[in-house]
């Protein structure tokens, strides 16, 4: 039976919610109406109020070859961030799962990483990755040119991609490994019994599994790539060398802020937000009818 | 040469003993049940012969080769798990191919394996489901079949039937049996449920507290328990037990004060504290003018359908006696019991050991033996 609390006062039940929904609304809702505002009109050249233009900044977007190098960056970037932050954070949370020496540290340690703000770790990282100072940068003194993210886009995209993905191992890392333990340890046993090594047991055990969570995490990683990588690329590249890493999110602060284009950047940002929107109703309907074993 | 051999056997969690150097042999094609109670070791036991836990001190062999450094597949043990510990995401046919997938096998080869095996076990009907949708007993079925199908040297069975009601047990307790029949292959079957135990084994390793306590076929362990923990801890209801002291004048004189004429057992038995034991069932009931007869109280009756059990005091410790008389006996009636000397088993206080007086055997085990 559902239990719910009645409030005789009618008023107390939004002042407790008030606070959260101004939040929301103040923070959520407003810019956003006023992104689909702009995206539907254009500012007058000399002020004077704006002019209601349909969808013709849309157009101007999609009409736009650059736009669309910024939409395939950006998913290529999204992808390669994914699948490499995934990828090591399942490899660590089998290794802890397997219950190595040193598992309670690394449980903790590998978590830390997440509470970094973005453009701390990029700032940190563009220390690293320094083609003159940094640690990469001693390669370049055996090979000189082979580093160089400063003039070289591809450099530049690469180090970003590892930066974004190593802040998001620990998150991943949490629900890998929560997931794992959630196996019953003798199935692994049944699968060392039937004679699979454990590289086999985990691709063909563990990770069906623990497809639920995969799947979550895909769509986690891939909405946060499209939309938190604009703390990393500020601090590190600015989107350079030559636009080589801008990607989405960056592109509408770049023409917006910078390039003063308010109605090009608001229709990006439309765009963007249908992108997050698609993800997230993905996400919801496999929830819905994920498959439960047992 | 043994199937399996334990010498010495230990295992250590940080600086815990759980099991204390187990010395064991077991022979080609026997079916040995290790029974004990819960955190006796036995569950640990098995897993140290399927490789799954590391030995900690002593050697274990399969077929004379030392496995202690050996991996699980490495091994040849097949083993039923207690809660099946199939792949849940897996058909049933993929569940009792998979070792044989895992082993490089042609799908056509395996295929026709595992409906043969499947066949066997009246498991084809459902190669195609999931786990999920299956009953118990096919669950136990199928973990069995995965067992078969690699044709191991050795079957291992963790507490396998925990999980099923009473009825499907027994049923699944009778396939075990067979099954072992038609394929002759050694076979480990760990279980704290003693019926189980003495209908299955051909040998029975009774074990408490990580000791070996006795190793013996069923019959043999129940009439003739080696130890005070066995006597009591096999048979239901269990075994009469009291302490005290054998007197020369041919008394037993328990520690409530009362006296048991044991004049036999007595002379060999006098200056230590013992305890002696007699089982329900060869307690009789006989008259009052009976000249052997020990006089109780009843304290309660179970009734058991074919015969009652009488729960009754004697000089202030309880006897329990089977009875197959169908007179009324309501609480705080007296009756009378008797038993043979020969049925009485004496246990040593200090050791927990047996105590069988030189030159004298045990009736029941005379007949084991025989």
């Amino acid at each position: 039976m559902e239990r719910r609390a009645y409030y005789r006062n009618p008023v107390l039940p939004w002042l407790l919610i008030g606070p959260q929904l101004i939040l929301v609304l103040v923070f959520f809702y407003w810019p956003t109406t006023q992104a689909l505002y702009w995206a539907f009109t254009l500012e007058q050249p000399w002020g004077g109020g704006n002019s209601w233009v349909w969808l013709d900044n849309f157009l101007a977007i999609f009409r736009d070859g650059e736009y669309w190098l910024t939409v395939a960056r950006s998913a290529f970037y999204a992808l390669c961030t994914t699948g490499l932050s995934m990828a090591v954070a399942l490899f660590l949370a089998c290794f802890v799962d397997r219950a190595l020496k040193g598992t309670k540290i690394f449980q903790s340690v590998y978590v830390w990483p997440y509470a970094i703000a973005a453009p701390a770790a990029g700032v940190a990282f563009r220390f690293i990755f320094a083609p003159q100072s940094g640690i990469v940068g001693s390669i370049n003194q055996i090979w000189p040119g082979i580093w160089d993210p400063a003039t070289n886009g591809v450099h530049a995209l690469i180090m970003i991609i590892i930066c974004h993905a190593w802040l998001g191992i620990g998150y991943n890392f949490i629900f890998f490994l929560a997931a794992l333990q959630m196996i019953p340890r003798s199935i692994t046993e049944a699968g060392a019994m039937d004679g699979a090594r454990p590289v086999r047991r985990m691709f063909d055990l563990q990770l069906p599994l623990i497809a639920p969570t995969v799947f979550f995490l895909l769509i986690m990683n891939l909405i946060s790539s499209f939309t938190d990588s604009f703390g990393l690329i500020d601090t590190m590249t600015e989107g350079g060398p030559v636009g080589s890493t801008e990607v989405m999110v960056y592109k509408i602060y770049f023409d917006g802020f910078k390039g003063l284009d308010y109605s090009g950047a608001a229709a990006q940002s439309i765009v963007l937000m249908l992108l997050v929107i698609a993800l997230t109703f993905v996400q919801f309907k496999w929830v819905e009818k994920r498959v439960h074993y047992n | 040469m043994a199937a399996i051999s334990f010498s010495g056997v230990k295992k250590r969690y940080q600086k815990n003993d759980v099991i204390h150097g187990v010395d064991v042999e077991i022979e080609p094609g026997e079916f040995v049940v290790i029974l004990g109670p819960s955190g006796c070791g036995k569950s640990t036991l098995l897993r140290m012969i399927a490789g799954l836990e590391e030995i900690s001190g002593g050697t274990i062999s399969i077929d004379g080769t030392v496995v202690n450094e050996l991996e699980p597949r490495e091994r040849g043990c097949a083993m039923v798990f207690q809660n099946y510990a199939l792949y849940p995401h897996m058909s049933v046919r993929q569940n009792i191919g998979y070792a044989l997938k895992v082993a490089g096998m042609p799908k056509a080869e395996r295929d026709a394996k595992v409906l043969k095996v499947a066949k066997s076990v009246s498991l084809d009907p459902y190669l195609d489901r999931k786990p999920g949708e299956l009953s118990g007993g096919q669950r136990q079925r199928v973990a069995m079949a995965r067992a078969m199908v690699r044709e191991p040297k050795v079957f291992l069975f963790d507490e396998p039937f925990s999980n099923l009601d009473a009825k499907l047990r027994v049923a699944m307790r009778a396939e075990v049996r067979n099954l072992h029949r038609s394929l002759g292959v050694t076979s480990v079957f760990v279980t704290h449920d003693q019926t189980e135990a003495m209908t299955l084994a051909d040998r029975l390793i009774v074990m408490n507290a990580g000791i070996v306590e006795q190793v013996g076929k069923p019959s043999e362990v129940y009439h003739h328990p080696a130890s005070l923990f066995v006597a009591d801890f096999i048979g239901s209801p269990a075994m009469n037990l009291v302490r005290g002291f054998f007197a020369e004048d041919g008394y037993f004189r328990h520690g409530n004060g009362g006296m048991i004429r044991l004049p036999g057992l007595a002379p060999h038995h006098l200056s230590q504290e013992v305890s002696v034991g007699i089982r329900p069932e060869l307690v009789r009931r006989v008259d009052a003018s009976d000249k052997n007869a020990i006089q109780a109280t009843v304290d309660y009756t179970e009734e058991l359908g074919a015969s009652r059990l009488i729960y009754a005091r004697a000089d202030g410790s309880t006897i329990i006696a089977v009875d197959t008389r169908g007179d009324a006996l309501g609480t705080g009636m007296p009756v009378h019991f008797a038993f043979d000397e020969a049925d009485v088993h004496v246990f040593s206080h200090d050791t927990g050991r047996r105590l069988d007086a030189p030159g004298r055997t045990h009736r029941s085990s005379a007949t084991v033996s025989a």
